[in-house]
């Protein structure tokens, strides 16, 4: 296609592009800066149905004229992505300095709120992205071996955990977990231990969350193998098996390198969902277990009374940060493949 | 047909009957949370609404929704209906109208004692009174020879006691689902022994102290008594767990006392039900426990217009005799004319034990924001009190200082 053709197809994806995702994040890399201004408060009498007290209240006299001066609060620079809920530069010092032993270094610093959710995204994208590749495939490559006959039924089945929704589906696993549900109770008689929960255990919500999300995202994977294996060319495989190929030695030698670029951006779109895994969190109700960096900036902006607008935008950027780096490697491979082709 | 026809005159002449409020114009928009006295209220209001036009939202979100859409102009909700809790951050915003003229011109029937007044502008009338206290079963009670609990160490007691029967492997039940949930009932065993959550005057927080520990291991022993899914539970989930008959002692809210003791269920367990007061902790005189107002504000952006309509609707249902009569085992109304039935006994215990009030400070939703994510680890074990407390401060602080109170 010539680039001016390119040009004139691609401007109005562009344009929305540019509307509905660049400004959106212009303007929250700019809130991430502000913090809210001082309050200022005085001391009032409150009476309700219950009796008077002297407390606080927000000066709304003096507040309103400082809100109006600036609205967009109080310029804080990286103060919000260096607190204590976020990178928590000054206590990490802290910690290095106060602690005996590097073990007890890591315990306190995993106990920060942002460490926490860190580990556990980055866990839950190293355990499903390699899994969901290599299920996707292996369903893949044995639907493409099985008759045409049930092959529609089959493909069907095969793509049903993409089509629920995921809160949807995390509710009915949560409630087939659950102590009194079949999973659960099941898995209680085989343990023979009826203490068992996997709701209550740290280590066994996280297991749960994983291999919900292996479920959730393979048939993705699936789907676009699928595709691209109906692209393999026939003539080498043919001319392998004549050669006395084992299956193995066909799918290692000419189906993967064929469907190889179809990998990568599988593993590239798996990455960048994986980083931003929320919905089973709410779904298993796994909050107290399990925080994510996506259920961290909902936690700022619903779960308190109070919105946390600066918090919630540098975790935001933050959160965009981490899925570049995570994705620099392949993108880097990608350009470099890009450019020896050309 | 002609049954339809006297059923359809009736209905209109019930409307008329009701619809003596008179409001010609203006259009109404409520948002509200979900539950059934709620639900009365709104349509109580609803029955008066003449030529206006009335909308409601109910939903159990909110809290959510209420800042961001207050905070347009025209905002899109004309009244809220909030509690001790929700009305801070709308404070904090601006976002409502003080509404004594209102009160004086058109608040007839509405007592003094209903009117929240906030340095002397009202701000908000109530109309029902909420609490957290004990249920138990009876049934389960008299048959192990176990007296009602009046303290939380009874109910420690009472539930070991339970459970060595081997009658129910986890007989308390609350609601601990990490976050807010959890936070309420920190707040109300901290307030139960006495602790001050922040330093007097300042929004600096000091509830790292012998008070949050006790607070914190109480809290420890009765989640070592439920369900080991307690983490996961709301109010919701904990109120199946009691239909079930898994539990003989629980703290709930007052207002889920009619679901539980409705007609629906286990007639064995719904009749063994009983109601009681919060309990005492640590021997202290105040029940661990939070008192809750639940009343209606009109949002600040919008039209007198609208705000008068609205008001008018409201006020005819917070001074309404005829539905506090009709709903008396809905909620503990704080309209005149209201006789406490059996399912008020929590909330007038409460009131007599001299409860406090959930506190209405500025930064409290930080504090409580915090408090429900940082605990789960001293919870689950992975932590001793002081740290998980020293976390909930240091939380709060970086929280605080953003939002500018500190």
């Amino acid at each position: 296609m010539p680039n001016k053709t390119f040009f004139w197809f691609f401007l109005p994806t562009g344009l929305a592009m540019i509307l509905f995702i660049g400004l959106p994040i212009i303007s929250t890399g700019i809130q991430s800066f502000y913090a809210q201004h001082d309050q200022v408060v005085k001391e009032v009498k409150k009476c309700d149905p219950f009796g008077c007290t002297v407390s606080i209240v927000v000066d709304q006299e003096k507040t309103s004229k400082i809100r109006e001066e600036k609205p967009l609060g109080k310029f804080n620079g990286f103060g919000t992505y260096v607190d204590r809920n976020h990178l928590a530069v000054e206590e990490i010092g802290n910690f290095w300095n106060e602690t005996n032993s590097f073990g007890e270094f890591v315990d306190q610093v995993t106990n920060l709120p942002f460490y926490k959710a860190l580990i556990f995204t980055l866990t839950y994208c190293l355990f499903v992205t390699p899994n969901v590749l290599l299920l996707g495939f292996i369903i893949a490559l044995s639907l493409n071996a099985v008759t045409r006959r049930i092959r529609g039924p089959l493909i069907f089945g095969t793509i049903l955990p993409m089509i629920v929704t995921p809160l949807v589906g995390s509710l009915v696993l949560f409630w087939m977990i659950d102590a009194e549900g079949i999973i659960g109770a099941n898995l209680q008689m085989l343990m023979d231990d009826p203490y068992l929960s996997l709701k209550s255990s740290k280590t066994l919500t996280w297991i749960t969350i994983i291999i919900y999300g292996i479920w959730h995202h393979s048939p993705f994977a699936f789907v676009v193998f699928y595709a691209a294996l109906q692209t393999v060319p026939q003539e080498p495989v043919e001319a392998a098996i004549i050669d006395g190929a084992s299956r193995w030695q066909r799918v290692r030698h000419i189906v993967l390198p064929h469907i190889y670029p179809v990998v990568t951006f599988v593993a590239l779109i798996s990455l960048m969902d994986n980083f931003r895994v929320f919905e089973p969190i709410i779904g298993f109700s796994a909050e107290g277990s399990a925080q994510s960096l996506s259920w961290l900036i909902y936690d700022n902006l619903v779960n308190e009374e109070v919105i946390l607008f600066g918090s919630a935008a540098a975790t935001s950027m933050m959160t965009i940060v981490g899925i570049a780096i995570l994705l620099a490697p392949v993108l880097i491979r990608t350009w470099k493949e890009f450019r020896t082709a050309r | 047909m002609k049954k339809i026809l006297i059923s359809l005159l009736f209905l209109l002449f019930g409307t008329s009957v009701y619809a003596d409020c008179n409001i010609k114009s203006g259009s109404i928009n409520i948002l509200a949370n979900d539950f059934p006295a709620l639900r009365t209220f709104v349509e109580t209001a609803k029955g008066c609404k003449g030529s206006a036009d009335f909308k409601v939202t109910h939903s159990s979100e909110h809290n959510k929704i209420a800042v961001p859409a207050l905070t347009a102009n025209p905002s899109e909700f004309s009244a809220r209906i909030a509690a001790n809790s929700s009305i801070v951050p709308l404070m904090n915003q601006d976002l409502i109208r003080p509404l004594d003229d209102l009160v004086k011109k058109y608040g007839k029937g509405i007592q003094d004692s209903q009117l929240i007044t906030i340095d002397g502008k009202i701000m908000a009338v109530a109309f029902m009174a909420n609490t957290q206290h004990l249920y138990y079963r009876e049934d389960v009670l008299k048959e192990l020879g176990i007296a009602v609990p009046k303290t939380y160490e009874e109910v420690v007691a009472a539930s070991e006691k339970i459970r060595a029967s081997g009658k129910m492997q986890y007989p308390y039940a609350a609601a601990y689902k990490a976050g807010w949930n959890l936070a309420e009932e920190f707040v109300n065993m901290y307030i139960g022994h006495g602790g001050e959550f922040f330093k007097a005057g300042t929004a600096q927080p000091s509830i790292n102290n012998a008070k949050g520990v006790a607070t914190l291991n109480m809290l420890k022993k009765l989640a070592g008594l439920s369900n080991p899914d307690y983490l996961t539970h709301d109010s919701e989930a904990i109120k199946v767990e009691w239909e079930s008959g898994n539990v003989a002692l629980m703290t709930l809210w007052a207002s889920r006392s009619g679901t539980l003791l409705d007609d629906d269920g286990d007639a064995k367990i719904t009749t063994a039900t009983k109601l009681t007061g919060p309990a005492t902790v640590a021997g202290g005189n105040i029940p661990a426990a939070t008192l809750w107002w639940d009343g209606f504000t009109l949002a600040k952006n919008r039209s007198d217009a609208d705000a008068e309509a609205t008001f008018r609707a409201l006020a005819h249902a917070a001074a309404n005799k005829k539905m506090v009569a009709d709903a008396a085992d809905q909620a503990v109304w704080l309209i005149e004319g209201f006789k406490p039935g059996p399912k008020s006994i929590g909330v007038i215990e409460a009131v007599k034990m001299k409860a406090k009030p959930y506190p209405m400070l500025p930064q409290m939703g930080l504090m409580h924001g915090a408090l429900g994510s940082e605990i789960v680890e001293f919870l689950q074990g992975k932590e001793s009190a002081e740290q998980a407390l020293k976390d909930v401060e240091a939380a709060y602080m970086s929280k605080a200082k953003e939002q500018g109170f500190l």
